[in-house]
């Protein structure tokens, strides 16, 4: 009972948080120099052909009016016409949505798996020159950048040593028997292994770039988590069992440690979506990040609407899911 | 390494496994020409929408659509859909033959029809055109057998250059009114050297050969052009062999991998300039010609853009109609050093103001503009850089609100004085800053003046006076770096545009 009010909390705090973020959006790019109208106008547009395309697009209006129509129309699901691509706003951001989240959650898996290995060897050579090599290596990882991981990873594996694909998402001879936009899924419940194969090619870069920096955030957490717990009472009643060294970490030690890195992936996760944004462009991937990018250059206002409130519709998704699963995981919260 | 059974089965293993991920294919033998383009391609109509006047975009456009009339690589005309075009005696009209024997990508008949029904939706400012104040100067388009006939409501000299410029594109009449503006953006059909195969928004477009293509069939079958808008991911893409060719790439790029790859920079119809705004010092012509003539062009072009470009002294390039050689600004330090101290300044006592510059949107174009301030701080001129976003720019200009000065770059891939220093410089034009009396009525019977040569010397006096009074700084015409993989030869277009059809074998 007590989770299910905190779980309609949530929820209403969420319908708060994004209808904050819709206007200061809306108001913000409004504000900022860069009218799209502007951009538009080709040499030797009159004063006359200004006022025309300005109330065509809706600009004429004031602010909050501007504002009240827009809001209208998302309660009825129509967030719009893109200024650029003359579609539904709608359309094309859920178009582009599925591309980011493989990638975010291809990502996510490999930070996971770099993390984690890094974590348990970490800890199994703790206090030793095995340890040491490990927290070198974080500190490597976390000191570059997505962006600067991409493009080694480019010059690494994309030009000097061409082993993967380093733009876009899929081959773009190979003919798509898919009815959604979740490729990589969707080639696997088809049985396509040649479709899946040629995407992970496709991804696996981006991936990586993403998945370095927070690979090394949850490898350091997590070891030192472990270390900590290592030295709680069960874990030594554990060791004087007889249960070796791997056991002990992964059986009796991991299930605690696991709680707080598990709070950080989450919030990570959100953060790793954003990267996007650079990623995408750097390997010109199909996916939100990449529109955004051309919706700001071309201060396409309807669009840059539509994605920020679906960023942030998944960020506030995100962190209820981990706060949920975190509840449900940790006995304290669950019984309150 | 010990290399051993063992380790020769796992490297072979892993060659294996990283084989079935889809190795880049190195360009040996090329079938399918892949083009990593600089941009992305937001819509398909080439009529209206902020699309229809982005000139980044106007080669994908000229793939799948033809203009009403051919622009051949030099920028001139020549016959396209439009076989002959003119005026009658008294300018009242115009006329236009439509070529016979066309297909549209779908296998139906192009027609004059399709030419009447372009002009006139174009010319409809509910269509939402962003050119419509031109195309609004034709009225009453009607077809006689293969000619359509239109009325000039308002004389436009440059009405027939419109006609291969932004937006002067013909679109399928019969198809476009069957299937909705909707459904020609997801499956558009032109009369162009290639057909859309497939089309993935912000990712790639895959063309197909036309081979009925009225001006014979494109020599690389199937082409795709990816969206690679980052310049280092775009050299990766031709360097690893992803991509056959590519453009506009950092020039230090361009010289080391012209080497392996085969280049071409040819100067292109983009032009560098500083716009003077006549506002603040700007209104004293000491100051505005001690600025012009203290910059050393063809030092920045040679330090900054390794020798990519060529030093310009009016708004009018080579290929222009209205260029004029005899016009020049020379470099001359001292010069600026006695025109500002007759206006009091000095190196100790400089002339201030502000100087706005976009940083990466053009090639160099802060680097240059700092090297400029460099050069000015030996005269006497202080000038303070504001960085801005090229959308700001056209706010500020578009409100007469730029700074005294401000570095931008202006595209004119038709070559007529009206669409460069007409639109650059007339007072009334929302994209012209100065708001000189004398230069206004210099320009304004130019607009509507019916005979061509005295048109274009009358651009020309416009020139020299621009330049005799310092008021707007030209500084360069760009040079478009392309590279290609060995086999291709590409033939670049001096409007900018990159276009597949004109890519052979060789």
């Amino acid at each position: 009972m007590q989770l299910f009010r905190a779980v309609l909390l949530r929820l209403a705090t969420t319908a708060v948080t994004l209808l904050g973020v819709a206007i200061i959006v809306f108001v913000v790019i409004r504000v900022v120099p860069g009218n799209p109208i502007a951009m538009m106008l080709p040499p030797g547009a009159t004063d006359a052909d200004v006022a025309r395309l300005t109330a065509q697009y809706g600009f004429d209006k004031s602010i909050p009016h501007q504002f009240l129509i827009w809001a209208g129309g998302v309660l009825r699901g129509d967030f719009g016409l893109s200024i650029t691509a003359r579609q539904p706003v709608l359309d094309l951001v859920l178009g582009r949505l599925p591309a980011t989240l493989e990638l975010s959650v291809m990502a996510l898996v490999m930070a996971c798996l770099l993390g984690g290995v890094a974590a348990l060897t970490g800890t199994r050579a703790r206090e030793g020159a095995g340890e040491a090599a490990i927290d070198v290596a974080n500190g490597m990882a976390l000191s570059i950048p997505d962006f600067l991981w991409g493009l080694i990873l480019v010059l690494l594996f994309g030009v000097l040593w061409p082993l993967f694909h380093i733009s876009g998402r899929v081959t773009p001879s190979l003919e798509l028997p898919f009815v959604t936009n979740f490729y990589l899924f969707e080639s696997v419940l088809r049985l396509r292994f040649d479709l899946w194969a040629d995407i992970v090619s496709h991804m696996f870069l981006p991936a990586l770039a993403l998945a370095i920096p927070l690979a090394a955030i949850i490898g350091q957490l997590l070891k030192q988590s472990l270390k900590e717990t290592m030295h709680l009472d069960y874990v030594t009643l554990a060791r004087t069992k007889g249960y070796g060294e791997n056991h002990v970490i992964l059986r009796e030690a991991l299930r605690n440690a696991i709680l707080p890195t598990l709070t950080l992936v989450g919030v990570q996760f959100t953060f790793l979506i954003g990267g996007t944004v650079i990623i995408e462009r750097l390997f010109s991937y199909e996916g939100l990040g990449n529109m955004a990018i051309d919706a700001v250059i071309n201060r396409d206002l309807p669009l840059i609407q539509g994605i920020v409130i679906l960023f942030a519709v998944i960020f506030t998704a995100v962190n209820l899911c981990v706060d949920l699963l975190y509840a449900v995981l940790n006995p304290r919260l669950r019984h309150g | 390494m010990k290399l051993n059974r063992r380790t020769m089965l796992k490297l072979s293993a892993a060659s294996v496994g990283l084989g079935t991920f889809g190795l880049p294919v190195l360009a040996q033998q090329i079938d399918e020409l892949v083009i990593a383009y600089n941009v992305t391609l937001p819509s398909w109509d080439p009529t209206v929408g902020p699309s229809a006047v982005n000139p980044t975009i106007q080669g994908i456009y000229q793939s799948v659509f033809d203009q009403f009339i051919l622009q051949q690589p030099d920028l001139k005309p020549a016959p396209g859909l439009l076989t002959e075009w003119g005026w009658n005696e008294d300018y009242t009209q115009v006329w236009m033959t439509v070529r016979e024997g066309v297909k549209w990508h779908d296998g139906s008949d192009f027609t004059a029809e399709d030419v009447a029904w372009n002009l006139a939706r174009v010319a409809n400012p509910e269509t939402g055109s962003p050119i419509q104040f031109v195309w609004g100067t034709l009225a009453n388009h009607r077809v006689e057998g293969n000619k359509v006939i239109a009325d000039v409501v308002q004389f436009d000299p440059t009405i027939f250059k419109w006609m291969y410029f932004l937006t002067g594109y013909v679109l399928p009449k019969a198809y476009y009114e069957k299937v909705g503006a909707e459904g020609f953006e997801a499956a558009p059909i032109g009369t162009g050297p290639y057909m859309v195969e497939k089309f993935e928004r912000n990712a790639f477009v895959r063309l197909k050969a036309n081979e009925a293509y009225w001006g014979g069939a494109p020599e690389f079958k199937t082409v795709t052009i990816k969206f690679v808008t980052d310049a280092a991911a775009r050299v990766a893409e031709v360097e690893s062999g992803n991509s056959h060719v590519t453009l506009e790439v950092p020039y230090e790029e361009y010289d080391r991998l012209k080497a392996t790859l085969t280049g071409v920079a040819a100067p292109i119809s983009d032009i560098g300039m500083i716009f003077l705004n006549d506002i603040e010092v700007m209104t004293d012509p000491n100051v505005r010609k001690a600025a012009a003539h203290a910059i050393d062009k063809q030092t920045i072009i040679d330090r900054l853009l390794s020798g990519y470009g060529v030093k310009i002294d009016t708004l009018e390039t080579p290929e222009y109609d209205a260029y004029d050689p005899s016009i020049t600004v020379e470099y001359s330090p001292e010069k600026s050093v006695e025109l500002l101290a007759a206006s009091g300044y000095s190196v100790d006592n400089p002339v201030k103001f502000k100087i706005q510059t976009t940083k990466g949107f053009k090639p160099k174009d802060y680097e240059m503009v700092q090297a400029i301030v460099g050069l000015w701080r030996k005269v006497g001129i202080e000038a303070e850089i504001e960085v801005y976003e090229i959308a700001k720019h056209y706010e500020l200009r578009a409100a007469d609100q730029l700074a005294p000065a401000a570095f931008y770059n202006w595209g004119n891939s038709v070559g007529d004085p009206t669409t460069s220093t007409g639109f650059a410089m007339f007072g009334p034009s929302p994209h012209s800053v100065w708001d000189g009396q004398e230069l206004i009525d210099m320009i304004g019977p130019l607009w509507g003046e019916k005979d061509e040569a005295k048109r274009i010397e009358g651009w020309k006096a416009v020139s020299r006076y621009i330049a005799d009074e310092a008021l707007v700084i030209p500084l360069l015409q760009y040079v478009q770096p392309i590279l290609s993989a060995k086999g291709v030869v590409v033939t670049p277009h001096a409007s900018g545009a990159l276009l597949p059809h004109l890519m052979k074998r060789g």
